[in-house]
């Protein structure tokens, strides 16, 4: 058998286990792709229902949160998020699932301490970020404006 | 109908490449899921801020408005309209109340959730 190098590598590249990492690429790839697939698809339905745009628009996320949430709470969201990593986590619906995960684990903690706490562990951050540069952004728009 | 398939297509492809994009930054680096979340509705804000997001929301339709980095595009439209309705006290409310949906919607699911299942406290 006469398997020159180039040959060889060739092979062992076709047949080499593919690496952990191309794995969770490719699955954070398509089920974050489907998720966003599902959002446009609730823009299909709802725009069939005479809803208008504006509304839409908010719609669409809140569903999105709705079924996370759901999902979530009969234990299913989990697995897919294990399998999906980033897939899932960064569509709307992984701050969703921060939410509703935690605070429902922390329901023994209490419903304020517990629940109405720490259910922002994650989504506080979020939103806090988001908002302060917002706010920078709305100050350097309205000075950029005047000048 | 082909032109729909486009739309879910360009969907898909820009959707999933934002979530690629985060997958590789776990894998590759020690970032938490909280940072990568909080990194994505920043830049979210910082690319609509500077024109570079609203064209990629034309193209992709939620493949850019679902992914976090869509929440800091609605807090920046938000913000914009505010300005533009308001002056400097519409920089502080409208991000938010562009957002209000989505934030309220997680809070009270959220709530609802808790109570109605039980949680599987990690031990």
């Amino acid at each position: 058998m006469n398997t020159d190098s180039k040959t060889y590598q060739a092979y062992a590249k076709a047949h080499a286990k593919r690496s952990p990492m191309a794995r969770d690429i490719v699955r954070a790839f398509w089920v974050g792709g489907l998720i966003c697939v599902i959002g446009e698809l609730l823009k299909l339905l709802y725009s069939s229902l005479t809803i208008p745009e504006d509304l839409i628009k908010i719609l669409i996320p809140v569903t999105l949160i709705f079924i996370a949430g759901l999902l979530t709470g009969i234990g299913v969201f989990d697995n897919i998020a294990k399998y999906a990593g980033a897939g899932t986590l960064v569509p709307i619906t992984g701050f969703a699932n921060s939410m509703i995960a935690t605070a429902m684990d922390t329901k023994s903690e209490g419903m304020i301490m517990g629940v109405g706490a720490k259910m922002f562990i994650v989504a506080g951050p979020v939103i806090v970020y988001g908002t302060v540069a917002s706010l920078i952004y709305g100050v350097i728009l309205w000075i950029a404006e005047r000048v | 109908m082909n032109e729909f398939l486009l739309t879910l297509i360009k969907a898909f492809i820009v959707g999933g490449a934002l979530c690629a994009i985060a997958q590789i930054f776990i894998d590759k680096t020690a970032l938490t899921p909280a940072r990568i979340l909080v990194a994505y509705v920043t830049v979210g804000v910082i690319l609509t801020a500077v024109g570079l997001y609203e064209p990629l929301v034309k193209f992709a339709g939620c493949g850019a408005t679902v992914p976090l980095t869509g929440f800091g595009y609605t807090l920046a439209k938000g913000v914009e309209k505010g300005v533009r309705q308001n002056g400097l006290i519409g920089a502080l409310t409208g991000g938010l109340t562009g957002a209000a949906g989505g934030i309220a919607a997680a809070i009270s699911f959220g709530y609802f959730f808790a109570v109605i299942f039980k949680g599987r406290p990690k031990n």
